[in-house]
C-alpha cells in the first residue's frame, strides 16, 4: 500500500489585487498525521490558504494537489469539493436553507442521493451531534453555537475523507467545545483546523503550522 | 407559544399547493369584484378562511391588518368627494361634497383590501415560509424565483442583525444622529457598509454552496398527496368563491 498524500501545496503565491502578497511561497503536505492544526496571527492568511486549497481562489502561482489529483482549474476542483468537507468562519454564510433538515440534505442530494436518502442522512447527522430533534427547525431560530454545529453537520452529511474547518470552535460553550472534540475524536478524519484555541487544538492534532509573514513553519 | 397549536389546525394541516392555489385565486377573486355586496361576503369568507388557521390573536391580528391596510385613509381622504369623484351629491362638509359613487368606491375598495389582506395573513400565519415554497414548487412555479424567495427570507434577518450591530457599534461610540454633514455621512458609510457586505457575503454563500456540489439545483421539497381534509379546504373555497361571483352580478 503506497502512502497517498492527502493534500499537497507546492509553492503557493498568493495576494489579493493590488495587496502585498499574502501566502509567498507556501509547501505543504498532509499524509497520515491526521488532523493538523493551522496558527497564525490575525489577517495572516489562514481563510486565505483553506480557500486555495478548496479551489474557492486561484493562486498566482504553486500547485495544489487533492488525493493525488493535481488541480489546475476549476473542472479538478469540482469532484473533490464535496470530499472535503470545509466549515467556513461564519456558519451564517454556509446555512441558508430555512430550515435545518432542508440544509443538511442538501449535500447529499446534489450527490445524486434520492430524498429519503438524504432525509435519513440528515438524521443520523443530527444524532451524532446531539441535535436529533433540530430537523425541522428554522435555522435563523438557532444560537451562534448551534449554528455552529450544524455547519459542521452539513459537512459530514458529505461524508467527507477530509475536514477543512476554520476556527470551528468560535462561538462555542465549553460544553459545545467538549461535544466538538469528542465528534472529531470519534471521526478520525483527516485535515486541517485554523483555530486561535490552543487547548483546542492540543487535544485534536498532533502537529501544527504556523503561518507567518507568508510562509508555512511547522510550530 | 401558539405554534404548536396552529399546526394542529385546519388550514396548517391542508396541501401547501392547495395553500398556495387558494391564496392566489381568492386574492384574484376578490380583486376583481365590482359590487360592494359581493366584497362584503368576500370579507365574510376570508374571515372564515382565518377562522381555521388556528389559535388567534385578536388584537395583535388586526393591528397587523389595520397596519397594512394604512394606506386606506388616503382613499378616504380623497375618493369620496366630488373632487375626485364626480356624482350625486348626497351630503355637504364645509365646503366638500360626498358623492354616492364617491362614498360606494371607498366602500368598496376597503372592503377588497380587508378580504384579500385578511386571507393572505390566514392562510401564511398557518404555514412556513418554507411549506409555502414547497407548494408553489409542487405547482410547478420555476425554481429559480424560489431560490431568490427563499434566500431572501433566510438573509432579511442576517442582515438586520448585521445593521442592528453596526448601529449599536456607531451608538455606543456617541453618534448621535443630527442633520447635519457629518451624521449624513456617517449614514452614508453604514449603507455603503451594508451593500458591500451584502454583496461579499452574497459570494461566501456561494462559496458554501459550491463546496457542497451546488450544480444548479434547490432541491425544493415538492411530494405531496392530496388528503379527505383537502377536499373539505376546496369545497369550502369553491362555495365561496362561487358564492361571491354570482353575488357579484
Ligand atoms: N477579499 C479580499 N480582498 C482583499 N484583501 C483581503 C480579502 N480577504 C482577505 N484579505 C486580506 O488578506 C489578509 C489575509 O486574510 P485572511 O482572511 O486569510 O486572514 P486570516 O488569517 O484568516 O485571519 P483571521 O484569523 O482574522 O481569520 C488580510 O490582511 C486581509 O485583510
Ligand atoms: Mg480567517
Amino acid at each position: 500500500m503506497t502512502i497517498e498524500s492527502l493534500i499537497k501545496l507546492k509553492g503557493l503565491v498568493y495576494s489579493y489585487p493590488g495587496r502585498a502578497a499574502v501566502l509567498n511561497g507556501v509547501d505543504f503536505e498532509l499524509g497520515s498525521e491526521g488532523l493538523v492544526g493551522l496558527i497564525g496571527p490575525n489577517g495572516c492568511g489562514k481563510t486565505t490558504l483553506l480557500k486555495i486549497i478548496m479551489g474557492l481562489l486561484k493562486p498566482q502561482a504553486g500547485l495544489v494537489t487533492i488525493l493525488g489529483q493535481d488541480c489546475l482549474e476549476e473542472k479538478h476542483f469540482r469532484p473533490l469539493r464535496p470530499k472535503m468537507g470545509f466549515v467556513f468562519q461564519d456558519a451564517n454564510d454556509q446555512l441558508f436553507c430555512p430550515t435545518v433538515a432542508d440544509d443538511l440534505a442538501f449535500g447529499p442530494l446534489n450527490l445524486g442521493a434520492s430524498r429519503q436518502e438524504a432525509d435519513r442522512i440528515a438524521q443520523e447527522v443530527l444524532d451524532k451531534l446531539g441535535l436529533s430533534d433540530f430537523g425541522p427547525r428554522v435555522t435563523y431560530d438557532l444560537s451562534g453555537g448551534e449554528k455552529k454545529l450544524v455547519a459542521l453537520g452539513t459537512a459530514l452529511a458529505l461524508n467527507p475523507r477530509l475536514l477543512i474547518l476554520d476556527e470551528p470552535t468560535n462561538f462555542l460553550d465549553l460544553e459545545a467545545v467538549a461535544r466538538l472534540e469528542a465528534i472529531l475524536l470519534e471521526l478520525r478524519l483527516p485535515g486541517i483546523i485554523v483555530s486561535h484555541d490552543r487547548g483546542f487544538l492540543a487535544k485534536m492534532t498532533q502537529k501544527s503550522y504556523c503561518l507567518e509573514k507568508g510562509r508555512l513553519t511547522e510550530a | 407559544m401558539t405554534r404548536a397549536a396552529r399546526s394542529a389546525s385546519f388550514l396548517a394541516r391542508s396541501d401547501p399547493r392547495l395553500k398556495v392555489l387558494i391564496l392566489v385565486l381568492w386574492s384574484f377573486l376578490l380583486a376583481l369584484l365590482e359590487t360592494p355586496k359581493a366584497a362584503l361576503v368576500g370579507l365574510g369568507g376570508s374571515s372564515l378562511i382565518y377562522a381555521l388557521s388556528g389559535p388567534k390573536q385578536f388584537f395583535k391580528d388586526l393591528t397587523k391588518l389595520l397596519a397594512i391596510n394604512a394606506f386606506l385613509l388616503f382613499i378616504w381622504l380623497l375618493l369620496p368627494f366630488s373632487f375626485s369623484t364626480p356624482g350625486t351629491a348626497i351630503q355637504r362638509l364645509g365646503p366638500l361634497v360626498v358623492t354616492q359613487e364617491g362614498l360606494d368606491l371607498s366602500i368598496l375598495l376597503s372592503l377588497k383590501a380587508l378580504a384579500i389582506t385578511l386571507g393572505a395573513m390566514a392562510i401564511t400565519r398557518a404555514s412556513s415560509v418554507f411549506e409555502l415554497l414547497a407548494g408553489a414548487k409542487g405547482l410547478g412555479a420555476p425554481e429559480k424565483l424560489l431560490a431568490i424567495f427563499q434566500l431572501m427570507t433566510r438573509y432579511i434577518s442576517v442582515i438586520g442583525q448585521q445593521y442592528a450591530r453596526l448601529r449599536q457599534a456607531m451608538r455606543v461610540r456617541g453618534f448621535q444622529g443630527r442633520s447635519d454633514l457629518r451624521s449624513l455621512r456617517a449614514y452614508a458609510n453604514l449603507a455603503g457598509y451594508m451593500l458591500v457586505g451584502g454583496l461579499d457575503r452574497a459570494e461566501r454563500i456561494h462559496a458554501a454552496m459550491i463546496c457542497r456540489g451546488y450544480n444548479g439545483r434547490f432541491w425544493f421539497r415538492g411530494d405531496f398527496k392530496i388528503k379527505p381534509l383537502d377536499l373539505g379546504f376546496v369545497c369550502l373555497i369553491l362555495a365561496l368563491g362561487l358564492g361571491v361571483t354570482f353575488l357579484d352580478d
